[in-house]
């Protein structure tokens, strides 16, 4: 396998598992955010700092850098995620562009806007691959638990939730954190794949994409997740040749998704519920 | 049973007792110094016209809006002090007048999510579908499947909850309050959009279940005949405040009702 397909693959593995976060936040529990790079960011600079700075191994730091944004996420889900409506979409915006502030500002820490150069390049294929396989498990099994219902309940009908017995707010919290947990993650491997981090890779720009490869999968299926999280990171890879343009045909994708099929690629459905449909109804 | 046998002022208090409870809105008084009491056991109607108060009662006790005044009491406990999410773990549980079910989930979806809460496995157990998952789901997925063939609904388990006829997403929402095992059952309109024939159907199952689950039922109605043919013990109000209180009989009969009801009689 060729070093650039070796590193669409990463890239793919990674971007799935920052979607998948996104997904179970957006889709599922009905919570949108404008700034899930954040997380990526405090994973991403969490794990270079513990590796290249204080000798920690890769892997114990990856996990650090999702706890870090795990810890964030609580602190900002907390007094947002009691209210009702979208405050936690405009909080995140803020969260977003400060966590981007903070490490630009930072200098001593984190190097500033310049970047965090020389991280130790242990996300290989394996590891991207083995992170996204068991995350994938994990997600996939909590969606159908109990968890998942609960957060479906509080995304369709959150008095009905609370009637039903459910502390949405803690729900929705949880589901955050959860959230925040895959992307940390996800930004952690993504600077063992650069080698390089730099503030300005965490912006709006990248909560949004993230975002919008959640609705382009369908809001409510993991798989459209994965399914959207694959066809735009091709897309961009594929059109990379023609560099300037690419945004414009990643922009057409997403209009083109958006006007012929507005629930998204999988609408709330998962793959598997298509493939096994034809069965059941011959059972039936 | 007569008045006598409504104790208002009794030593003992009753199974589930408003005394007192009045709520505003703004310049509106909702709810004004109401007070009632149901035994377990009973199947009890809160009639009333449209506009007079009855949802909003619902809605303070499973604590959807506080109190401004009053207290209701269930078991003994203060409900006032509870946040919604709590009431249901009391033994509380209710249905909509306006559907709030989970449209875009599966009929069997809806009801899983209110019987998964006495069938207990671990987040970490849910994640990695280890332990009791697997046994825990089966149980929440028979129950949900024994309370659809209940209400009638288990041929339609795998649609989605917004595609069903208007009377099935009633009986959903029944089947979906029931597997919250609760003790006291608030039953909010469940005749409403519903024709002659499908309200005959529900008057059935309203029995059926206040029977076969040894309930409590609390129906609001304002349609008279429902109440008055399933409830043996009726309260009736208007302007958010109670007007009389009996037997279907007593009711029928009383000048207030009639009044609330027809319209005052125009004397010369």
């Amino acid at each position: 396998m060729s070093g650039y397909t070796e590193g669409i693959i990463i890239l793919l593995c990674i971007n799935a598992i920052a979607a998948m976060g996104v997904s179970l936040l957006t889709g599922f529990t009905g919570i949108f955010s404008l700034g899930h790079a954040a997380y990526m960011a405090l994973g991403a600079y969490t794990t270079a700092i513990l590796t290249v700075q204080h000798g920690v191994h890769w892997f114990p730091a990856i996990v650090c850098g999702g706890i870090m944004a795990v810890a964030v996420a609580f602190f900002i889900g907390v007094p947002t995620l009691k209210l009702m409506g979208d405050y936690y979409a405009i909080a995140s915006i803020g969260l977003g562009e400060a966590i981007r502030l903070i490490l630009e500002n930072w200098q001593s820490v984190t190097r500033g806007a310049r970047g965090y150069p020389g991280i130790d390049p242990y996300t290989t294929l394996p590891v991207a691959a083995a992170f996204f396989v068991v995350l994938a498990i994990f997600m996939f099994n909590l969606i159908n638990s109990r968890f998942g219902r609960a957060c479906k309940a509080c995304r369709d009908d959150h008095i009905a939730a609370a009637l039903l017995g459910f502390h949405t707010a803690r729900i929705r919290v949880i589901s955050l954190m959860i959230s925040a947990f895959y992307c940390g993650v996800a930004g952690a491997l993504l600077g063992g794949f650069l080698s390089f981090i730099q503030p300005v890779m965490f912006d709006m720009l990248k909560s949004t994409e993230l975002t919008a490869v959640v609705v382009f999968g369908g809001l409510g299926s993991m798989s459209g997740s994965l399914l959207g999280t694959a066809v735009i990171t091709l897309v961009t890879e594929l059109f990379r040749p023609i560099s300037q343009y690419r945004m414009l045909i990643y922009g057409a994708v997403l209009v083109v998704i958006m006007v012929l099929r507005p629930e998204g690629i999988m609408g709330n459905r998962e793959f598997l519920s298509w493939v096994k449909a034809p069965f059941r109804r011959r059972a039936g | 049973m007569g008045e006598g046998s409504f104790p208002e002022a009794g030593r003992m208090s009753a199974f589930f007792e408003l005394t007192g409870v009045t709520k505003n809105f703004g310049g509106v008084q909702a709810v004004s110094n109401m007070t009632f009491s149901i035994e377990k056991g009973e199947l009890a109607g809160l009639m009333g016209p449209n506009g007079a108060g009855k949802t909003t009662i619902f809605n303070l006790v499973t604590g959807v809006y506080g109190l401004d005044e009053g207290r209701i009491l269930f078991k003994g406990e203060d409900l006032a002090r509870l946040k919604t999410y709590q009431v249901t773990g009391r033994g509380i549980a209710r249905t909509f007048q306006n559907l709030r079910l989970f449209q875009r989930s599966t009929v069997l979806e809806n009801v899983m999510t209110a019987a998964q809460h006495h069938v207990p496995y671990s987040f970490a157990e849910g994640m990695t579908h280890l332990g009791r998952w697997r046994s825990g789901e089966k149980k929440i997925r028979e129950k949900s499947m024994a309370l659809l063939e209940r209400v009638g609904l288990a041929d339609r388990a795998e649609q989605a909850a917004g595609t069903l006829p208007y009377g099935f997403q009633r009986r959903l929402e029944i089947a979906r309050a029931l597997a919250l095992d609760p003790e006291l059952l608030l039953l909010d309109e469940p005749a409403a959009g519903m024709n002659a024939e499908e309200v005959a159907l529900l008057n059935v199952l309203i029995s059926e279940i206040h029977h076969d689950f040894s309930l409590t039922i609390l129906v609001i109605e304002h349609h008279m005949d429902l109440v008055m043919e399933i409830c043996p013990h009726i309260i009736c109000m208007n302007f958010g405040a109670k007007i009389a209180e009996g037997t279907p009989e007593e009711i029928q009969n009383h000048p207030e009702v009639l009044k609330a009801y027809l319209g005052e009689e125009e004397v010369e």
